[in-house]
């Protein structure tokens, strides 16, 4: 059953009849709107797609999506994702989470994933706080947030995840808004396209603990410029820029991580000549 | 028993890193498996990567061996530089020869002290003698001849080592190798009779795990470097390629064992490999695969902890972690080879429990029988091959998580029209939706728990050896050491004791052990950590004799023969 010819579904075919736990209003609607009509204009079939998440209020995207998928645990999404690729090249994978456990507690495996280039795409729902534990500050936090946690600011520097992307080698980088469900899903679909890892950042609002974020559709705008093919222009680029430059920012054309060839059951190989004496 | 090694050889090789006494060991073995011999060779090395003092300890014997001797026949130091660091490993007597080199400096105290006798052999001057001859392999010509071992056989050896393209090193080590030779007289060959021939194999217990992880359908692994399991991924990484499956190197533990369950997930057989450490942080990846569903093999080498310990050692030690370090209530397998060759089959059996119960299977090796290097005899075929209850047919009502007698549900691999699901650490109804219900918690905890343990472990969940009213009960390296203690003790003794070495240590076989313990009124634990790991386990799961002894010790020096079997002795005349 495995697919091959296109897929003609609709968009909302690829929903699941789970209820998102969401709170209205929240960005993440709008991304798992924008996925759904990518893989729909990719024209890919349900079975032939794998979302694989790790802990939070976006890493609850899988289930509201009529593919397979995977909601691991906190901040292991990436391995999970590389290993399932790895191991089944065939498949569509997509990853997909916070800016907490994406940055923070896996923040050490986005810098391995980008390195190693396996054919996967990142999502990642930035909303600059930790929602699901009821609001505090993540890595990509301004240091003046106020919180329980760290009152009058955490003093910390904020994260800059497209930086760490390109310096850490994926190969197709770009930022987008999740109010933007159009350009969203077309650039979804194009970093889905893109062989190697490809890693999206989404501005995603939580509407809930930062209100002010509410704001963020009024202060996204184009890029300049078109995309770069030259990572250190590329990085130039976002290390200067506002934060709300949307679109592509980087393509490469690095190798994808070599992949292995189709696995073989019934493989009765004779290893054990090696042994004899 | 009566194949146990009644008469075996003992040899020590020493010398700073670098001088080859390892390969001279190697050699040793591979000579005496081609004199129809077995053996065991374990490599003693300190923490310098370079430069250290490294020595190998070589037991050869007509029958199989297990385990080190209670002493050495011969220690040969190529040099004593780092000698007294190690002494511990080397238990030499007045019936011991000490081969020294006098062109370096004198026997240590420590080591002249025991009586044994000293002989001169000038290693470096005879093999300053051969063009491109090295001391080490004229150490090895000396105590293949005390050994008994063949010319023909040592020559072999060499070669085999050295491989074809290398004939100048082959000729250089061989005339080395026959000065030191021709310096022995053959009356003076101590121990190690003409063995039986046939065919041997000469494997270490990290390559019979890798062996028995790809006979079991393995096809994916994922790597993080650990001492001391670093091996089995190395073996692993092209041989997997070769049987058309994949090695992938992670960042760290985290994300290997993640790596492992997501390659399983796509419905590929997968393993991950580490020690003490490394498990620790693997931990909560194991509670999603119990969560999950989802096969998966962790091998723990287990060495001397707690933290980093002490990481060329090994200790039992990891038990409590394997069977409780996991939050909630997480069922799951946890099994023990028993010497380096069942490391062969009871990881292949743990590919197979993963893959038919969709649970996480932790193999408990150690250092000693995963770096321990045995000449033994080839370790047949097994039938198990992984498989996996697929959901292949899938209609409407199709449930992922269905509650089955068994506790097995089908489970339906990436690819599959229809089956879609979203596998979930949340809990989850059997529908696989996220579930916060006392119902699905307890419908969910009782099939996960029903399928480990009604799952049929057969004969298999320990090995029965003996009949008697008195039972020893061990697990792991241990048992091999223990098997030669029995051997030891007069007829009149053993006859009336029993062994059982545990391969399966969860789930607990209670009817099973209650069969095996009847007619037993006395019994005792052995194992090699401080607090009776196994013990407590039995304590707290198990109906046992009243009297119930129990003899534990911490690494890092491993036990040996007599010392078991003096406590057995006195045990059983008590």
């Amino acid at each position: 059953m495995s697919a091959v010819a296109p897929c003609k579904l609709k968009a909302s075919d690829y929903k699941s009849d789970t209820k998102p736990v969401w709170c209205p209003g929240c960005g993440d609607y709008h991304v798992l709107a924008s996925l759904a009509k990518s893989i729909a204009a990719l024209a890919l079939a349900p079975e032939q797609i794998a979302v694989v998440s790790g802990i939070g209020c976006s890493s609850r995207i899988p289930a509201y999506l009529n593919c397979y998928g995977f909601h691991g645990v906190h901040g292991r999404a990436l391995p999970l994702a590389t290993g399932l690729k790895v191991a089944r090249p065939d498949l569509t994978v997509i990853c997909a989470g916070g800016d907490g456990d994406g940055f923070s507690i896996g923040g050490n495996h986005l810098l391995h994933a980008c390195r190693r280039n396996v054919d996967i795409t990142y999502i990642v729902m930035d909303n600059e706080i930790y929602g699901m534990t009821k609001g505090q500050p993540s890595p990509t936090t301004a240091p003046d947030w106020d919180s329980s946690l760290a009152p009058g600011g955490t003093g910390v520097s904020p994260f800059h995840p497209l930086v760490i992307a390109l310096a850490s080698g994926a190969n197709f980088v770009a930022r987008s808004f999740s109010g933007d469900v159009n350009g969203t899903a077309k650039m979804l679909a194009e970093a889905i396209s893109h062989p190697g890892f490809s890693f999206v950042q989404i501005l995603s609002p939580c509407v809930t603990f930062r209100p002010d974020q509410r704001e963020w559709k009024n202060m996204v705008h184009p890029p300049p410029v078109p995309f770069t093919t030259d990572a250190s222009q590329a990085a130039r680029r976002v290390m200067t820029d506002d934060g709300f430059n949307i679109g592509v920012l980087y393509k490469g054309s690095r190798a994808k991580y070599a992949q292995a060839v189709a696995h073989d059951d019934a493989f009765e190989g004779d290893f054990q000549n090696e042994f004899l004496v | 028993m009566s194949d146990r090694p009644g008469k075996s050889f003992s040899v020590a090789l020493l010398g700073k890193g670098g001088s080859g006494v390892v390969t001279a060991g190697d050699m040793l073995l591979t000579a005496a498996a081609r004199c129809g011999l077995y053996g065991l060779m374990i490599r003693a090395v300190g923490p310098q990567i370079r430069g250290g003092e490294s020595a190998a300890l070589v037991r050869l014997s007509p029958a199989p061996v297990e385990c080190l001797d209670d002493r050495f026949d011969v220690l040969l130091g190529i040099d004593w530089n780092h000698a007294e660091r190690m002494v511990a490993d080397f238990a030499i007597d007045a019936n011991s020869i000490v081969v020294t080199d006098p062109a370096e400096d004198a026997v240590p105290q420590s080591i002249t002290a025991s009586g044994a006798t000293e002989r001169q052999l000038e290693m470096k001057a005879l093999a300053d003698s051969v063009s491109g001859g090295r001391a080490n392999m004229v150490a090895l010509g000396y105590v293949a001849g005390l050994a008994g071992i063949s010319r023909e056989a040592l020559e072999h050896a060499i070669a085999k080592k050295l491989g074809p393209k290398r004939q100048e090193s082959i000729d250089a080590s061989v005339a080395a190798a026959m000065l030191g030779f021709s310096r022995t007289q053959s009356s003076e060959a101590p121990q190690a009779a003409n063995g039986a021939s046939g065919k041997r194999w000469m494997i270490s217990g990290n390559q019979a795990t890798g062996l028995g992880a790809l006979r079991g359908g393995v096809r994916f692994a994922a790597a993080y470097p650990i001492t001391p399991a670093t091996e089995i991924l190395e073996w692993l990484a092209p041989r997997l390629l070769d049987a058309g499956g994949t090695l992938t190197q992670a960042e760290d533990e985290l994300a290997s064992i993640n790596m492992a369950i997501g390659a399983s997930f796509g419905g590929v057989p997968s393993l991950t490999a580490t020690s003490g450490p490394g498990l620790s942080l693997m931990i909560e990846g194991l509670g999603l695969a119990v969560c999950a569903e989802i096969p998966v093999v962790v091998v723990d080498v287990m060495r001397v902890g707690p933290s980093t310990g002490i990481p060329t050692k090994p200790e039992q030690s990891d038990l409590n972690a394997a069977v409780y370090g996991l939050h909630g209530d997480a069922p799951h397998i946890v099994v023990a080879p028993n010497s380096v060759t069942d490391c062969v089959y009871t990881t292949q059996w743990a590919v197979h429990l993963a893959e038919a119960t969709q649970a996480p299977v932790i193999v408990l090796s150690d250092q000693f029988i995963g770096q321990a290097i045995v000449v033994a005899d080839p370790v047949a075929e097994i039938s198990f091959f992984a498989k996996r209850k697929l959901a292949e047919n899938i209609d409407e009502a199709f449930e992922r998580y269905a509650i089955t007698a068994d506790g097995i549900s089908p489970m339906p691999i990436p690819g599959t029209a229809g089956g879609q699901y979203t596998a979930d650490g949340l809990e989850h109804s059997s529908k696989a939706k996220p579930s916060g219900s006392s119902g699905d918690h307890c419908t969910q905890l009782d099939k996960r728990a029903r399928k480990i343990a009604d799952f049929d472990y057969g004969q298999h969940w320990a090995d029965i050896e003996g009949e008697g009213e008195l039972a020893i009960l061990t697990w792991g390296s241990t048992t091999g050491v223990v098997r030669e203690a029995l051997h030891r003790l007069s007829s009149d003794v053993s006859r009336k004791v029993k062994l059982i070495a545990l391969r399966l240590l969860l789930p607990v076989r209670q009817e099973e052990m209650a069969a095996a313990l009847d007619g037993v009124n006395r019994l005792m634990v052995i194992e090699q950590n401080h607090t009776g790991q196994l013990y407590r386990l039995l304590r707290a799961w198990y109906e046992l004799p009243e009297n119930v002894d129990t003899l534990h010790r911490p690494g890092p020096g491993v036990f040996r023969p007599g010392e078991i079997a003096t406590k057995i002795n006195e045990w059983c005349l008590e």
